[in-house]
């Protein structure tokens, strides 16, 4: 074991998934011999070389395009994104043709990409540098869209996204990339993909979010403990396919109360996909009205406000107290 | 049947000043005195906002910038040969644009520390607010020049981008485009040799960006970026020509990003920096002050007076924009015309949680 940051944990799980696989490769702009702008693929050009590691022009289409060619002819392309809002760039590409090759290709075309993207924000970056994606791309069939929130689920995650066989948009919360640090195993491991996490054990209101708000989720829990109300915490860890094994519903089965927190703007998410499944699956067992507490419909503003839009511990605290006396 | 050339081309390079400052007399444009001298004041002040921005971040006053020392030169004369109403479409390194075409500099600063408000484009002119998805905005220029074409109001539109952003599929259909229409555009493309770390040899096997107007049947030419007689001499041959209505121009201005690419990067990761030596020999602070001292327009005294009186206005600028203060709720305003129930009812909320 040892003790990593989200970042760290992330480059580990690409050293190790191109030395035991010599299919997979890295491509995005300045990945190679800038290591990434985050670092993320620091070292990866001087240990796998420049053919297995390359630095592209700058062209995210292209990016996604050509890792679309790479991973028909039996490659598994790792293709950064620099900033989440740039995926948008390459969107004709992932949606029209990554979701549904195997579609299309009746089975024949698998498409092993694993694009990886910073989201979310609260690091005072430019515009189109913090955004959640996940809501856009978990809507597209075909593609699997993976979020982990600290160092241990994004290596595993890392690793069972590049194995796999369709192409997944892996998330990685910016703000977690150093804030956090976790004992990370040295030795392979996978995460499933699909598997959301029961993080904590409680019985009064089930508590779910993923990614960059599962900090501030757990820190509302705690706070909701001290006034008396023990939440089940989940992280969803992947957002399509979302919970396979029905931690959600099998909590709200307990619980019978169930709010949800959620970066992105409110409207259209992630958030409301997971009340619908509960509202179809557990209707009978609730007890209040399923709660979501999320970004505003807004543009995530500029720096100096940004910390308005982001869902806080007072307003999740606020939601767990309604949902507990409701 | 014998092989013939279907197509040849050539690329002209424009250069004016050599390094002494001495123009070269068959290109040295008409331009008045105090035009001559205004200029240099602009890209003065403009280098001062520039290094102070750079400076407010590092002390944790202000967020991510992105200079643009070594290009006042393009940015500048693009925007003292623009006319008011013509349409600019800049990318996020042209602040010194901006600046020339009389933003306030308070605003500029509000900006970086944070505040949309700072992105209000000033009724005078009819820039865009500067676009952060690289060479996203290049595609757009046309649009505008289409339109401007189509209600004969005269207007030419200019698009700002740099050599990375000619790899983006938006660059190539920009000039596709305007090239079939024969539009009212100029493409400037800024090749400062580095898209972050990636060096222009890593960007494309084609020799010159300028080339690459050939592939779209428009005019193409390149010229010393860090020359401001070069850049009057080839934009506002440009510019004649889409005003006339001859057809778009690609413009490549050689110059070199002094800085690192944001005030997040750290070039010593992928630069020496004694590469930028012989670049600082070409820069417009020591060869076009050159030409004006020769020209007896310049001198230590004036220049004395300029460097106090821009300390002046900077400062001026940042306290203004520091005492800037505006509410988060603004957030809700801006979202669409007329706000939604579903916002109001956010913004309500808000308001509750917040006290705000």
């Amino acid at each position: 074991m040892t003790l990593m940051t989200t970042i760290q944990a992330i480059n580990a799980g690409l050293h190790q998934e191109m030395g035991r696989d010599g299919t997979v490769i890295a491509l995005g702009e300045d990945i190679g011999h800038e290591g990434g702008v985050f670092r993320a693929t620091d070292g990866l050009q001087a240990k796998f070389g420049k053919e297995r590691v390359i630095d592209t022009p700058l062209a995210e289409e292209n990016i996604i395009a050509t890792s679309i060619g790479m991973a028909a002819a039996g490659l598994r392309p790792v293709p950064e994104i620099q900033f989440s809002g740039f995926v948008g760039v390459a969107h004709n590409h992932i949606v029209n043709h990554c979701a549904r090759l195997y579609y299309r290709s009746r089975g024949k075309t698998k498409m092993p990409i694993t694009i990886r993207t910073p989201s979310g924000g609260g690091i005072r970056a430019l515009e189109h540098h913090c955004e959640c994606i996940e809501a856009t791309y978990a809507h597209v069939p075909g593609l699997k869209v993976v979020c982990p929130s600290n160092p241990y689920d994004a290596k595993g995650l890392l690793a069972s996204a590049i194995r796999g066989d369709c192409t997944t948009l892996f998330e990685e919360p910016t703000r977690l990339y150093r804030s956090i640090k976790a004992e990370v195993p040295d030795e392979e491991y996978t995460v499933p993909i699909g598997v959301a996490n029961v993080v904590q054990q409680g019985d009064k209101v089930t508590l779910v979010s993923w990614g960059p708000q599962m900090k501030q989720t757990l820190d509302a829990a705690e706070k909701a403990k001290e006034h008396g109300i023990l939440c089940e915490v989940i992280d969803l860890r992947t957002i399509s396919p979302l919970d396979e094994t029905d931690e959600v519903v099998k909590s709200v089965r307990k619980t019978g109360r169930l709010v949800v927190v959620q970066e992105a703007p409110k409207s259209f998410g992630v958030a409301a996909e997971v009340i619908a499944r509960v509202n179809e699956r557990a209707f009978d067992s609730l007890q209040a009205a399923p709660m979501r507490v999320c970004g505003w419909d807004t543009q995530l503003p500029l720096g100096t406000n940004e910390d308005f839009f982001i869902p806080d511990i007072k307003r999740i605290l606020t939601a767990v107290q309604k949902s507990a006396g409701y | 049947m014998p092989e013939t050339i279907a197509f040849s081309g050539h690329v002209k390079h424009v250069s004016v000043l050599d390094e002494e400052g001495n123009a070269d007399a068959s290109l040295e444009p008409t331009l008045s005195q105090e035009e001559l001298v205004r200029r240099y004041v602009i890209m003065s002040t403009t280098r001062a906002f520039d290094r102070k921005a750079v400076s407010l971040q590092r002390q944790g006053r202000s967020f991510t910038y992105t200079p643009f020392e070594g290009q006042e030169a393009i940015q500048v004369t693009a925007a003292r040969l623009l006319d008011p109403k013509d349409w600019a479409f800049p990318s996020y390194r042209e602040s010194a644009f901006y600046l020339a075409r009389g933003a306030p500099m308070s605003m500029l600063f509000t900006y970086l520390k944070g505040h949309e408000d700072g992105m209000a484009i000033p009724d005078k002119t009819n820039d865009f607010p500067l676009s952060i998805p690289v060479g996203s905005q290049i595609a757009h220029a046309p649009g505008a020049a289409y339109a401007n074409k189509l209600l004969k109001n005269g207007k030419i539109a200019i698009a700002f981008f740099g050599d990375g952003a000619s790899s983006q599929g938006d660059f190539h259909e920009a000039l596709n485009f305007s090239g079939i229409y024969k539009l009212p555009v100029v493409f400037i493309c800024t090749n400062n040799q580095y898209a972050i770390s990636t060096p222009r040899m890593m960007q494309t096997a084609s020799e010159t960006i300028a080339q690459r107007a050939m592939g779209y049947g428009i005019h193409g030419v390149q010229a010393d970026g860090m020359d401001p007689l070069a850049m009057e001499h080839v934009l506002s041959e440009a510019f004649d020509r889409a005003r006339k209505g001859e057809g778009p121009t690609l413009v490549e201005a050689i110059a070199y990003r002094f800085g690192p690419h944001s005030t997040a990067d750290d070039p010593k990761k992928y630069r020496e920096d004694a590469e930028a030596d012989p670049w600082r020999k070409l820069d417009w602070a020591v060869r076009y002050r050159k030409y004006l001292e020769r020209k007896g327009l310049w001198n230590n005294d004036v220049q004395a007076k300029l460097d106090a009186a821009i300390v002046t206005e900077v400062e001026a600028a940042v306290a203004k924009a520091e005492e800037f203060k505006d509410s988060p709720s603004q957030m809700f305003d801006f979202v669409y015309p007329q706000m939604t129930a579903e916002l109001q009812r956010q913004k309500a909320e808000f308001s509750e949680v917040y006290g705000l």
